[in-house]
């Protein structure tokens, strides 16, 4: 067991892991963020995006302990004072999510990408969300909500 | 006119809690002294079990127990069952051979359940696991949906000769055999329906616990019918009594069919959670859910069309066989028979129909219920047929399609196998498809692409599915074991609050939106007023859950029952209060009047009334709190014309969709947002199967080679366009409500109007799902 320490949604953490403790298991098991969702075991389905220093990053691929001293934001951290942040709205306008599980990290990944590419055109998002499954929405109603969220609503 | 009534394309309800990451789902839920259980599968597709020695697993640090098959035996576990009993040729029931929880002697398919080591933390099963020392004899094993029944197979169990579970017949063979010796041309095609792995994005997860003080166990568990769920393993694997027995299916992130079983490993969490009196959670890992998640489809058919000169279809005879897998799980063989052969007439007129069915047992994974079920397998084969005898015929694809239509006036319609449809009309649905499509315009377009290298088609798909499943008497009859009525309880709270509940369970499908959406409509209380709960046996009444496109068709009519009676009691007390007649009182948008008069009471005052009953009607009991049971009529038939235009390039064997539209009569659209993401999303299932998808075992060693997504090509955002989605609805004769169902549409009308469209534009028969850039690159170079 060894000490990690990092600051998550604003909160300075800390916490005992394993060496083999990946990032994605320190949130959801030692700090009790279970919106960040594991879909496989392979780092291809992309539920467990998070930011890590403002990329968006697979937390499955990534050992919690690489994460020392990292600025980590996930689901939970990005509606302020009960508004959910601009993305979260522009995939609830558009029906942009089914049952939820890939929504987490398909709307952290979608954030990102709009930071780097502020005016996507539909074949860029959906070669940027490559590294997302998403099995219930068919990713029409989700590349609209990016569209959406890209164009300041 | 009701706000946020039925036609309302609300944002829904329940999207907050999923989009701010404060879901529930049952990998999310942890329990006081909770252990953790991970399974030791069988490596070999097929072996003996010669020995287990479980002493240095069981010795393992953090290990709280080892158990195997005979422990839950030893408990009066039951096994896992089989529901379907259908009856094949010579009046012979399918076999149903049984499974235990852990397997003992025999392991029959890669991933085959035999060891569970629970421990303190998942690291640590998961080590001592690797301490469990099986010995195994390798047996040969057989894969092969074709070939699993031949004379030398490996035999999987002693109850199937050959590997038969069911060999079933269905329509009249003299007539069909008389219509193809009086055709004037004959078509037919081969074909695979390619293995699927459902892959909802939740793997499946389950969390036992058990209250030593009361006797009372909780399974927390990823299930489509919570209900079911606690029945099958009341009833039939005798892990504890129903009303002592709570299951929970929290937020459940997807099912597509996969999540309607009862598994192994969700068994030994219950079980286990009372043996030890600790809480013991399970939580599948991708490649574990590849392994032991009930896959679907894999047919392999042949099917063939008489016709008469002007190429009407004179007769149908189709030979398939269904690969079941290694165990016959819940509805297993009623889909590739019951599910699969009575859609088999489609939009057609076709007068005969034969189909023989095999269903085989192989060393795989189980096969059952996956989106569409049966009825994808049944529109496949058919849509290809047509196509096939359009070309056999030179006619256009569209033109044979309308000359053998069922027309809308011919409503209902008995097919000559078993169904009776009661709307549809499918000229008016290609129709409007193709004009969307513009398909008269399409030589035009193939021209261009020709000249910019690439090969340019078009394929149309004309499916029918029966949905709102199901009559209770009529699956009864047909040997499937339960009631497919479906039950709601509409609750008003003194102050004016309606809680609904419902038998049935939301996993993507936004039930919490769109059944109070229905409540509003009908007893005209604010949408925000009404909350939907559904997936816990303890809050709920009794339920079927959700599968086959039934919660809105089924459950949907029981919710507006439930809400008749509620205004039915209301007109007592609002006549009494109001001092009128019963008689003369009229209920809309929410309030009751006296007819002819201003004398007006709401709904909530009528609530309040009913619960301080200090006036009240003689006779008359307190409360306002109803439930309704609603068995359907008939099913429901959802039915349309789909579109799909593609572009190949020859060089690399690359395919784009360049258009696909999609025209589907669901009846009513109670809430439009959300149907028309169910068809985005069975779209792109359909277009996976078609394009990207398929199940691979090797064939000598049986081992799962599409094992990950790194192997299994999911439909990524890049593989997929956007879709042009509309309408062409007729009222059903048997729903209420005047809904069909929408879930599994696209899953079922795009595998063939995609595979249409890649034969058009290479000019081939026939090309085998998933059409892959390989084997599109290989047909170009031969089609030159």
């Amino acid at each position: 067991m060894a000490t990690v320490s990092m600051t998550v949604n604003g909160q300075a953490v800390s916490g005992d892991v394993e060496g083999r403790t990946l990032l994605v298991q320190f949130l959801r098991e030692n700090l009790n963020l279970t919106g960040t969702h594991v879909g496989c075991d392979t780092s291809q389905c992309g539920a467990c995006v998070v930011h890590v220093n403002g990329d968006s990053m697979k937390s499955c691929t990534m050992l919690a302990l690489e994460a020392e001293g990292a600025d980590v934001t996930t689901i939970e951290g990005l509606a302020k004072g009960g508004e959910l942040h601009p993305m979260q709205q522009a995939f609830k306008d558009n029906h942009g999510l089914q049952c939820g599980f890939c929504t987490p990290g398909m709307v952290m990944s979608a954030i990102d990408l709009v930071a780097k590419n502020p005016n996507p055109d539909e074949a860029t998002i959906r070669e940027q969300l490559e590294g997302n499954i998403c099995r219930c929405t068919g990713y029409h109603n989700i590349v609209k909500a990016v569209q959406q969220a890209a164009q300041g609503g | 006119m009701v706000e946020n009534g039925i036609g309302a394309s609300l944002k829904r309800k329940e999207d907050n809690r999923f989009l701010t990451g404060k879901g529930n789902y049952t990998d999310d839920i942890n329990r006081r002294g909770q252990t953790h259980v991970y399974i030791v599968r069988s490596p070999h597709a097929h072996a003996t079990i010669n020995s287990v020695n479980t002493a240095a697993a069981a010795a393992a640090p953090g290990v709280v127990a080892v158990y195997g098959g005979q422990d839950l035996i030893d408990d009066a576990v039951g096994g896992l069952v089989c529901g379907a009993s259908v009856t094949g040729k010579g009046g012979e029931v399918n076999k149903a051979p049984p499974r235990n929880v852990l397997t003992i002697d025999k392991a029959r398919f890669v991933g085959d359940p035999i060891i569970a080591v629970i421990a303190e933390t998942l690291a640590q099963a998961k080590d001592a696991a690797e301490l469990v020392e099986i010995d195994y004899t390798e047996l040969p094993s057989t894969v092969s949906t074709a070939n699993s029944d031949a004379d030398g197979a490996p035999q999987l169990h002693e109850e199937c000769p050959n590997n038969v579970a069911l060999d079933w017949e269905l329509g009249d063979k003299a007539a069909v055999d008389a219509a193809f010796a009086a055709a004037h041309k004959t078509a037919k095609v081969e074909l695979i329906n390619n293995r699927m792995v459902t892959n909802a994005m939740e793997p499946r997860a389950a969390v036992g616990e058990y209250n030593s003080g009361t006797g009372d166990l909780t399974l927390y568990v990823t299930s489509q019918n919570p209900h079911v769920h606690r029945l099958v393993m009341s009833a039939f694997m005798n892990i504890m009594p129903e009303h002592k027995f709570r299951v929970v299916a929290p937020d459940v992130g997807g099912g597509f069919g996969s999540k309607i079983f009862t598994y192994n490993e969700e068994a030994i969490c219950a079980w286990a959670a009372k043996k030890l009196d600790r809480p013991v959670k399970w939580t599948s890992d991708r490649s574990e859910g590849f392994m032991s998640d009930a896959h679907g489809r894999d047919h392999v058919s042949t099917a063939e069309m008489a016709m008469d000169a002007d190429g009407k279809f004179l007769g149908m005879r189709v030979d398939s066989k269904s690969n079941m897998g290694a165990y016959l799980q819940l509805f297993s063989v009623s889909i590739p028979t019951l599910f699969h052969g009575f859609l088999l007439a489609g939009q057609y007129t076709t007068p005969a129909i034969y189909l023989e069915m095999r269903c085989v047992m192989t060393n795989t994974a189980p096969v059952d219920a996956a989106r569409g079920a049966g009825r994808p397998e049944a529109t496949y084969l058919l849509e290809r047929l047509v196509d096939v005898s359009a070309r056999e015929m030179g006619l256009d694809p569209a033109e044979i399609r309308r000359r053998n239509f069922i027309k809308a006036d011919q409503m209902p319609y008995q097919t000559p196998v078993v169904q009776c449809y009661d709307s549809g009309d499918y000229d008016a649905s290609l129709d409007k498809a193709l004009g969307m499509a513009d398909y008269d315009g399409f030589s035009a377009r193939q021209a261009e692409a020709k000249g910019r290298g690439k090969l340019r088609g078009i394929g149309l798909s004309s499916y029918i599915e029966a949905c709102g499943v199901a009559p209770s008497a009529a699956v009864g009859s047909l040997g499937v074991g339960v009631g497919l009525w479906e039950s709601a309880q509409v609750r008003f709270n003194p102050t004016g609050g309606v809680t609904v509940f419902t038998g049935t369970h939301s996993h993507g499908q936004g039930h919490e939106t769109a059944f109070a959406q229905l409540v509003t409509e009908r007893l005209g209380v604010p949408v925000e007023n009404v909350e939907v709960v559904h997936g816990d046996t303890d809050k709920g009444q009794f339920g079927m859950g959700t599968y086959g496109s039934r919660s809105l068709p089924v459950g949907g009519v029981a919710i507006a029952n439930a809400c008749d009676k509620i205004i039915a009691k209301g007109k007592k007390i609002a006549a009494h209060t109001l001092e009128a007649s019963e008689d003369d009182i009229e209920f809309g948008d929410g309030n009751f009047t006296v007819a002819g008069t201003d004398k007006v009471m709401n709904i909530a005052e009528v609530a309040f009334t009913a619960y301080v009953p200090h006036n009240y009607p003689e006779g008359v009991e307190p409360g306002l709190d109803e439930i309704a049971f609603f068995d359907p009529l008939n099913f429901s038939f959802p039915a349309g014309a789909h579109v799909c235009e593609v572009e190949i390039d020859p060089d690399t064997g690359t395919l784009e969709i360049v258009n696909y539209t999609a025209i589907d009569d669901f009846g009513v659209l109670v809430n439009p947002m959300i149907v028309e993401g169910q068809v985005h999303g069975g779209l792109a299932h359909g277009i996976g199967q078609a394009l990207l998808e398929g199940c691979v075992y090797d064939e000598d060693s049986g081992q799962l080679i599409s094992g990950s997504f790194m192997d299994y090509c999911m439909p990524r955002a890049d593989n997929l366009p956007s879709f042009n989605v509309d309408y062409s609805p007729t009222i059903p004769l048997h729903n209420p409500l005047g809904v069909k169902g929408c879930g599994e549409a696209g899953a079922i009308a795009a595998p063939p109007a995609v595979i249409n469209a890649i034969v058009n534009a290479l000019d081939i028969k026939h090309l085998d799902m998933p059409a892959t850039p390989e084997k599109l690159w290989r047909a170009a170079q031969a089609a030159g």
